[in-house]
């Protein structure tokens, strides 16, 4: 046998927690061997396509298919009609509305589903779509919720009741026959009169712009109805297989032990595959049809134009504080652009998300929140962009209020921020809005951070520029960017957290093996995010079984237990507990095997990286690896055969991760071209699983966030025309745009989790928006700007420029 | 995103297309890297039922710098613009406006000839051509003939090109002086939110002569005969260059995209122009 | 109107032939006809990269070329660039530097990061960073993914010196 290895060099053959450990999923990927969707391919398969709606609103009079019924291996061309038997021309929503599968007589935005064809191939799918003949009669167009808010036109006629009456809807009363809902959280008189009485109030309207999650993988979908055995399996682009299922089953009848849905690799999600789309629908309802699997993926303008835009979020805030510059008071009111349908994917009792996280990481002892959601003529969605419910709208919300009442109250804003900070000894803190933050040392990060940074010498060099600039000598201002966000993610308790009725725990079944390796499945699904790797690493130091012998698997609803899937950062605080408790649960049988082997009292042996050791006599052990056989080859007097565990994770409150940022731009005055000189992020996500990962999500969620904040935008005409609708107009940064960041991070575990993870894959986003927004807002303040909304793209910050005069 | 199934052409010589060109009128069109084309028709926006390969022509690619003359072939691609020492001596604006056109892989695609003859008022180098006075060699079923590249665009995709014709190659007299090829868009991969290409020449601290043209600031390039005049016999100071972009804002007429409204373009048309200027003027 | 034409291209060192309609795109060609699913569909109007193969010694995005445009064309996809038993030095360097996520636009990063290595044997930071602009990666944010290709850029170097 080898030499006796140190208890050091057996925790690093583990390959356990907070080791940067390389990625299992990565050979895979590098070879071009992922399997995603669009790469399935099963026996006589057809191919759908849709007919789509040219007007943002519009009555179908009439829509002929015969043409492209006679084409050449056209199969089936389904419209409303066709499904209504079923009753399946509409279908459930996340928010509790409902949405047209195909257009029921009238078509709400464009780029609408108004028939599906199904074809032998792509090709021919494309072509019968042109000899679909729809004769449309336009109607008036809504496209501003203000406007929407005021008009005659009714969008919903379905909402309606008799003689003009307005049914309730989901969420309670509606105002008018354009709104949806209205949601109230904290003291509407209180704060007024806070406001009322304040030293200082700072107003503004904060209008965070629609857009896209945009993953470089579109949504799809196989539908594959078994007759013979009435089995359906359902490949598709979805971050939660398990509320999938349970979906189609309830819409569709099929029994839901009889529905198989399979979410292979997914190319990217970031909210925009949380959804159930018509196209998910009509391929399920061609596959009954035609008996043959059916196979649907959106093409990239489908993609933009229709299925889970984000954000459009107008934000009226007003901020009030002391003149030392102490907050006293926040409110917020909100109209919430939500398009044609309500899809809005939020918790059931959470209409507008976690929004009301909007008193940031400040100690704001009075605070109202108030949003209505408005129906316009654009597509419906209102997914979590790379970020929990609603968090990034809240957090940019709050900090764009912090700067302007800086600037209100003629204060540097990162003072402002520090004197507001709610105090490491105030945690767990109950906030105005209702949320118990779990922990944070909002201080000692921003300290670290300003340091780090030279913020002084900074805002010095910043001082110079402004100088310089007015004595002509240069074109360019310095903006610095500062943010100080806190989340709010891993949706969630039970007790309050639900989508269509499911409960938010996750999940996590392990089986050991006889020869020491593993298998565990969860309720999650990995979008690039390396669950394969990472959730390998909790079981190993909890299990103390080598990662790379611990096979984790998502996905398959057919063997992992149930989940509601990835997204809002779910994973490591919901189901990366889940594991560990899984794991704690192998464990505990495993220490009382190793008693039994060891011929000691279960209270004689104590758990020692990867092994039971009888204690005080630590050369008396035995592996795990040992255990587990001897799980499965000796007959031990009251315990069962076997190893495995399964548990599912029902989280005691939120996690609170948080971070503090920088940036530093350079703006061309004359040109509105930005440059950013630096970026430094420091993100505390409590426990670190694997540091290597963690720096790529935070890479990555800062650049989708410099995306969002320079120029990415869904944006319409009047008459409801998308006008982003291909990756020439809609914004994706190249490496070229993009620069290097430097990442930090401080370590405040999460007190309730059972390994201190808070979950991390969304913090650079939600912090990373405000941050690019603030340095260019910052950029201007010396010249007396206060706020302009994004996306900064070169135009609209030529704009401001040209407005406070600086173009002579 | 599928296109509609056409008829496929590769003739080996230029006889070979034009019989089909002269056959099939305005259904059939020439296709050379396809990178504006070829989105077009899946995107069903160009209808297209005989679609000729130029790639096995032969004699249609390849730079030749001839003393003080240059002629690059129209199916020569972006790529090997970029790469051509010759050419880099010879018009090295060709080799600076190249490597700001597309991305890489396009630009293994991309050829000049589609790039001039398409008529897209966003493409680069038509402004280019007509900075540098080029002339396009036309082919079609009455012979050769040659065109201005400041006579040839007519409006957005429509150019003095027959239907029948094929443009084969483009010429122009080797650079000398100064240059410039400025352009500013969103991000890489993006038509020119404006783009300016400058020629000029000093002596002894005067400019002798100027050529500018600008790009995707109307629906056509705009060749300035009068933004260059306004540099000539000056030293190129401040009050010349204003008087260049004064000339300039006089003959473009840019619209509202998506990449701003009107104002903003002038004002970014300005800016660029006289970076461009002062650009070239320090290398003359 | 338009019958099927008569093809024969090289696929990783593998001839094909078989009969397509002219319109036919590349990327569907290589992905359904020869199964060979590494080049994936991302955006499908040449901007995102994802498609990206090598095309007769081009990087080429294959979502933009008419498979009769390809006829009699050597092409190399991310499969063709190693095998299990032989990585590429990229594929190595992406999986060291953890240059990818959720892996949907790394076959067209490393078959064009291949190509630009072959042009551009040291390439500086910027000079990556430029040669890669015609991929797009909505995870990364690509600092990984440059720090990769120079990474694998020095190991290829380093063996080539080792070898002579």
């Amino acid at each position: 046998m080898n030499k006796e290895l140190t208890r050091e060099e057996r925790t690093d053959a583990l390959g356990g927690m907070g080791c940067k450990r390389k990625r299992v999923e990565d050979a895979r990927f590098t070879q071009g061997k992922g399997n995603y969707v669009d790469d399935i391919k099963l026996p006589g398969m057809l191919h759908g396509d849709f007919v789509r709606s040219p007007y943002a609103h519009a009555k179908v009079v009439s829509i002929n298919t015969d043409a492209a019924m006679a084409l050449d291996g056209v199969v089936a061309v389904l419209t409303a009609a066709d499904l209504a038997p079923l009753g399946l021309h509409w279908m459930p929503t996340l928010a509790g509305d409902k949405q047209m599968v195909l257009a029921d007589g009238k078509v709400l935005f464009q780029g609408q589903e108004v028939a599906y064809v199904v074809a032998k191939d792509r090709y021919i799918a494309a072509d019968a779509v042109e000899l679909v003949e729809v004769e449309y009669e336009e109607l008036p167009v809504l496209t501003d919720p203000f406007a929407a808010m005021e008009s005659d036109v009714v969008l919903r006629e379905d909402l309606m009741g008799e003689g003009g009456a307005l049914p309730d809807g989901a969420h309670g009363p509606r105002k008018h026959h354009n709104h949806i809902f209205t949601w109230e959280v904290g003291e509407k008189e209180a704060t007024q009169q806070v406001l009322d009485e304040a030293d200082v109030v700072a107003e503004e309207m904060v209008y965070y712009h629609r857009t896209h999650p945009c993953p470089l993988e579109t949504c799809g979908c196989v539908a594959s109805m078994d007759k013979v055995n009435g089995k359906l399996t359902l490949h598709g682009t979805f971050q939660a297989p398990h509320a999938i299922r349970t979906v189609v089953s309830l819409i569709s009848g099929i029994e839901e032990h009889n529905i198989r849905v399979i979410s292979p690799d997914i190319g990217g999600g970031f909210g925009n595959k949380v959804g159930a789309y018509p196209g998910y629908v009509c391929s399920v309802v061609a596959s009954i049809v035609t008996g043959v699997p059916v196979k649907w993926v959106e093409d990239r303008m489908e993609n933009l134009m229709t299925t889970a835009f984000a954000r459009d979020y107008h934000m009226h805030g007003k901020i009030s504080a002391t003149k030392e510059g102490k907050i006293t008071g926040l409110w917020c009111h909100t109209t919430a652009d939500h398009g044609g349908f309500d899809a809005c994917a939020d918790p059931t009792k959470f209409p507008a998300g976690f929004m009301n996280i909007c008193t940031g990481s400040y100690d704001i002892p009075t605070a109202y929140l108030a949003v209505d959601g408005v129906y316009t003529n654009k597509a419906p969605g209102g997914v979590s962009y790379r970020c929990s419910f609603r968090v990034t709208e809240a957090a940019y919300f709050i900090e764009r209020m912090v700067e302007i009442l800086a600037i209100e109250l003629n204060m540097d804003a990162a003072e402002l921020r520090r004197i507001n900070f709610i105090k490491k000894d105030q945690f767990p803190y109950q906030s105005a809005l209702g949320w118990e933050y779990d922990s944070g040392d909002y201080h000692t990060a921003w300290d670290k951070a300003l340091k780090a940074v030279d913020y002084d010498g900074l805002r010095a060099e910043q001082a110079q520029r402004v100088e310089d600039f007015k004595a002509g000598k240069t074109r360019k201002l310095m903006g610095i960017g500062l943010t100080h966000f806190t989340e709010i993610v891993g949706a969630g308790p039970v007790k309050n957290c639900d989508i269509l009725g499911l409960g938010m725990f996750d999940s996590c079944e392990i089986r050991i093996h006889p020869t020491g390796s593993a298998i565990a499945r969860l309720g999650t699904i990995s979008q690039g995010q390396g669950h394969a790797t990472t959730f390998a690493q909790i079981l190993a130091t909890e299990i103390g079984l080598p990662a790379d012998s611990i096979t984790i698997e998502e996905g398959d609803t057919d063997t992992a237990p149930y989940g509601l899937g990835t997204y809002g950062s779910r994973s490591t605080p919901v189901a990366g507990a889940a594991t560990a408790m899984a794991g704690r649960k192998i464990r505990a049988k495993a220490q009382m095997i190793a008693a039994y082997l060891l011929e000691v009292h279960d209270d004689d042996v104590e758990f020692d990286v990867d092994r039971f050791v009888v204690k005080g006599a630590p050369e008396k052990f035995k592996t795990m690896k040992e255990i587990a056989f001897a799980a499965y080859n000796q007959a031990i007097p009251g315990i069962e055969p076997g190893l495995e565990a399964v548990s599912y994770y029902d989280p005691p409150n939120m996690t609170y991760p948080f971070g503090a940022y920088v940036c530093v731009m350079d703006i061309d005055v004359d040109t509105g071209v930005t440059d950013i000189r630096r970026f430094y992020a420091l993100d505390d996500c409590g426990t670190r699983i694997n540091p290597m990962i963690i720096e790529g999500q935070v890479h990555g969620g800062l650049t989708e966030a410099l995306a969002v904040a320079l120029g990415q935008e869904i944006a319409y005409d009047d008459m409801g025309n998308v006008k982003t609708g291909t990756l020439m107009d809609f914004f994706l940064p190249t490496a070229w745009e993009v620069p290097n960041y430097e990442t930090d991070h401080t370590v405040t575990p999460s007190p309730h989790h059972p390994i201190g993870a808070k979950g991390v894959g969304e913090s650079p986003h939600v912090g990373g928006v405000p941050c690019f927004s603030n340095a260019v807002n910052d950029a201007f303040r010396a010249f007396g700007l206060r706020h302009t909304h994004m996306p900064h793209d070169h135009w609209r910050i030529w704009k401001t420029a040209n407005e406070l005069g600086l173009h002579g | 995103m599928i296109p509609a199934a056409f008829e496929y052409h590769r003739p080996k010589d230029l006889e070979g297309v034009l019989s089909v060109l002269v056959e099939h009128g305005d259904d059939a069109r020439v296709l050379a890297g396809g990178h504006s084309l070829i989105p077009m028709m899946k995107l069903r926006m160009a209808d297209v039922e005989h679609l000729i390969d130029l790639q096995d022509v032969a004699g249609m690619s390849g730079i030749a710098v001839d003393g003080g003359s240059v002629r690059i072939g129209a199916m020569t691609t972006q790529n090997d613009i970029i790469t051509s020492d010759a050419l880099a001596g010879a018009a090295p604006i060709m080799h600076e406006a190249a490597l700001q056109i597309a991305d890489p892989q396009v630009r293994y695609m991309g050829t000049v000839g589609g790039n001039v003859a398409n008529g897209d008022p966003g493409n680069d180098m038509p402004g280019l051509m007509q900075c540098l006075d080029a002339t396009f060699t036309l082919v079609g079923p009455d012979g050769e003939r040659t065109v201005a590249a400041r006579e040839f665009y007519e409006a957005a995709y429509m150019t003095d090109r027959d239907d029948a014709e094929v443009l084969t190659a483009v010429s122009f007299a080797a650079q000398a002086g100064g240059y410039a090829y400025e352009k500013q868009k969103r991000k890489i991969g993006d038509y020119a939110t404006a783009a300016a290409a400058v020629l000029l020449t000093k002596e002894g601290g005067v400019c002798t002569s100027a050529s500018i043209a600008m790009t995707n600031l109307s629906d056509t390039p705009i060749w300035s005969e009068a933004a260059g005049a306004a540099l000539a016999g000056t030293s190129v100071d401040d009050a010349a260059i204003s008087a260049a972009v004064g000339a300039m804002l006089g003959d473009i007429d840019p619209t509202e995209d998506n990449r701003g409204p009107i104002e903003f373009k002038r004002h970014a048309a300005s800016v660029v122009l006289g970076r461009a200027i002062a650009r070239a003027w320090s290398r003359a | 109107m338009s019958g099927k034409k008569h093809i024969t291209m090289t696929v990783n060192g593998e001839a094909q032939e078989f009969l397509a309609e002219p319109r036919e795109l590349l990327i569907h060609t290589l992905r359904e006809r020869l199964n060979i699913t590494g080049p994936h569909i991302g955006c499908e109007t040449s901007h995102c990269g994802a498609c990206t193969v090598t095309l007769d010694g081009k990087s080429v995005k294959s979502c933009t070329v008419f498979v009769a445009q390809a006829d009699g064309a050597d092409i190399t996809t991310i499969e063709g660039l190693g095998n299990p038993d032989s990585l590429h030095v990229l594929q190595e360097a992406f999986k060291e530097h953890h240059g990818l996520q959720c892996g949907f636009c790394t076959p067209g990063m490393i078959t064009r990061a291949s190509k630009l290595l072959e042009e551009n044997p040291s390439p500086t930071e910027e000079e990556v960073r430029f040669g890669m602009a015609g991929n797009i990666c909505r995870c990364t944010g690509y600092q990984n993914i440059v720090k990769s290709i120079l990474a694998a850029a020095t190991e290829m170097n380093a063996a080539k010196e080792a070898a002579e």
